[in-house]
């Protein structure tokens, strides 16, 4: 997973852009693989991975090496291997522009 | 990461929201996208290899910088202020070119060029009326997004170029996607040409906030703006603030009461300034930015906490914290270095390295950055206790007194604090005893007696030491800046040269 690339969620409308990534771990939405192009058939998705994704948040796994940003919104949620994806917290930093 | 992904996210997430005001037309997130892509589908038919414009802010600037992004053209703002054998030289060095503005001029400059021409008003109807077309153009992500000229005084200016990786990391790192509420403005007064024009627009897209371009900049008709659209932003140079709060002074109150942020860069804010900005404006957060072209704005800011902690203060090392530019972003790593390249410890001075993925360091001819990943910014500061950084004037501008390094800046400091010294410029002057000594400039405030040169010169000693006493004092009725507030101490340089 190489910064900026895109993945599409194959079972919602759910596209992300990998931000910070490494070798493994392959990206899930709703509980299906993503990929670079959309299906044309949509995948079900799975109940349990149906919280949604919000545009413009980051997500990240629990150590921090992938991170996403989440570029069109979705009804699945995040996960790798099965472990779902939390957003990830943004310090705000005061306008400088 | 294209840039063109931060409009596209604004139009996803809400495609009528107003995005830019100018001349009063509303732009809406969705036209705008819509007006890039048909303005990528006309660059990318015109085999131009740069979209250049030359004009000031409008709409046209925003629909160019991001149709130039889809069309993967790097995009070159001009200074549309340079001197016709200056401007010629930068077109030749960008032909064949797309050029938006004023097409007289660069037809008179540049006639074989080969370029392609469109006034503002043809590039904007042109590329409303070509969205289709933009409909086979392939994404790119690794090129050059913008190219921006460094105002170089002596030499040709240099080509600083910002790749997309640059810009995008710059603006995810520092703002937060539609973090601003439907009601709030920014207004924009920077010119298109200079990185925080870019910056504006870009953080605003991302941020989602109304932009309202003052497109060239002076006091009255700003606070008319700011009143009229209820401004909640605004970024200035110092000059602007000066003048702004000078109209304010002379009794021009127009309602700012929506205004709750300011921030400031580009140059040197004097302390007097700011404090009195802070007093005007009691409920306003203030932001200081420092950053260069080459680092794709800022690396470093001084937030409202810090401003109003060391307004209030009574302790020197906090209120000393006006003069600083506050500490790094996260996003950036800062170190401060000797001529050898060793890193110094906080309160000595030395030349500034920054390193992140938002600093280019990049020229059209060669990159700066050295093996590590460094970048060396030339110019000068140190950092205190608590990492926050003050800036000591370009590694260049340092006055080297007998093998002493001294630093214009608080020599000006002094001199400021004087009632009647309404500005100051300390600069090397040749010396026969120390091969260079100091040499200040001094601007007399209106209704004060000239202090005598003595005066000054004990005011200097008394606050610094005595190496720092200004051999020469010479009073002038201004010091030379440029249209950003820069003060140009090359040509401060050349007053104390003998004719």
């Amino acid at each position: 997973m190489k910064p900026g690339k895109k993945l599409k969620s194959a079972a919602c409308d759910t596209e992300v852009m990998v931000i910070r990534g490494s070798s493994g771990g392959v990206v899930e939405c709703a509980g299906v693989p993503m990929c670079e192009e959309r299906p044309a058939q949509r995948q079900t998705m799975n109940p349990a991975l149906a919280a949604g994704t919000m545009i413009g948040k980051r997500y990240v796994d629990a150590t921090g090496t992938i991170e996403l940003l989440c570029v069109k919104a979705g009804q699945g949620s995040l996960s790798i291997g099965g472990v779902p994806l939390q957003v990830k917290d943004a310090k705000p930093l005061p306008s400088s522009d | 990461m294209n840039l063109s992904l931060l409009l596209q996210m604004a139009a996803e997430a809400d495609a009528d929201r107003v995005g830019l005001v100018c001349t009063g037309r509303p732009w809406s997130y969705g036209t705008l996208l819509q007006a890039a892509r048909g303005a990528a589908a006309c660059i990318a038919d015109s085999g131009a290899c740069h979209v250049a414009l030359l004009d000031e802010n409008s709409e046209a600037a925003a629909i160019g910088l991001f149709g130039a992004a889809i069309a993967g053209v790097p995009y070159v703002p001009l200074n549309y202020r340079l001197a016709d054998a200056d401007l010629a030289a930068l077109l030749k060095r960008i032909a064949p070119a797309a050029v938006i503005g004023d097409v007289e001029r660069v037809r008179r400059l540049d006639p074989d060029g080969g370029n392609r021409l469109w006034t503002r008003a043809d590039f904007v109807a042109a590329s409303e009326s070509n969205a289709a077309g933009a409909a086979d153009i392939q994404e790119r992500d690794d090129g050059v997004a913008v190219q921006i000229f460094t105002s170089g005084t002596t030499a040709a200016p240099k080509a600083a170029v910002l790749r997309h990786a640059n810009l995008v990391s710059y603006i995810l790192g520092t703002v937060e996607f539609l973090s601003a509420d439907p009601a709030e403005a920014a207004v924009v007064s920077v010119p298109p040409y200079h990185i925080a024009g870019i910056a504006a627009l870009l953080s605003s897209t991302y941020a989602m906030r109304r932009i309202v371009f003052l497109p060239s900049f002076d006091a009255d008709t700003w606070l008319g703006l700011a009143a009229a659209q209820r401004a909640t932003h605004a970024f200035v140079v110092p000059t602007m603030l000066s003048r702004i709060i000078g109209r304010i002074d002379a009794g021009v109150r127009p309602d700012l009461s929506a205004l709750r942020a300011i921030a400031y860069g580009g140059g040197r804010m004097p302390t007097e300034l700011i404090d009195r900005a802070l007093t005007l404006f009691p409920n306003a957060d203030f932001t200081n930015a420092y950053g260069l072209t080459e680092t794709s704005s800022t690396i470093a800011l001084l937030g409202p906490d810090d401003h109003r902690a060391a307004h209030r203060s009574d302790v020197a090392h906090v209120r000393a914290r006006l003069g600083s530019v506050g500490r790094p972003l996260p996003t950036v790593e800062l170190q401060i270095r000797d001529e050898e390249g060793r890193a110094l410890a906080p309160g000595e001075r030395g030349e500034i390295y920054v390193r992140g993925e938002q600093v280019s360091g990049e020229y059209r001819e060669r990159s700066a950055i050295d093996a590590e990943g460094w970048f060396p910014t030339r110019d000068a500061g140190w950092l205190d206790a608590e990492g926050y950084l003050f800036l000591a004037g370009r590694a260049d501008d340092v006055i080297v007194r007998g093998g002493e390094n001294i630093s214009p800046g608080e020599i000006e400091d002094v001199l400021l604090s004087h009632p009647a010294i309404g500005d100051a410029a300390a600069v090397a002057v040749a010396s026969l005893e120390w091969g260079e000594a100091v040499g200040v400039a001094v601007v007399v405030r209106p209704q004060h007696a000239r202090p005598g040169e003595a005066e000054l010169q004990t005011l200097v000693r008394n606050r610094l030491r005595s190496s720092r006493v200004p051999e020469r004092v010479l009073f002038v009725e201004a010091l030379p800046y440029n249209e950003m507030g820069k003060l140009l101490r090359r040509e401060v340089r050349r007053l104390f040269q003998p004719a």
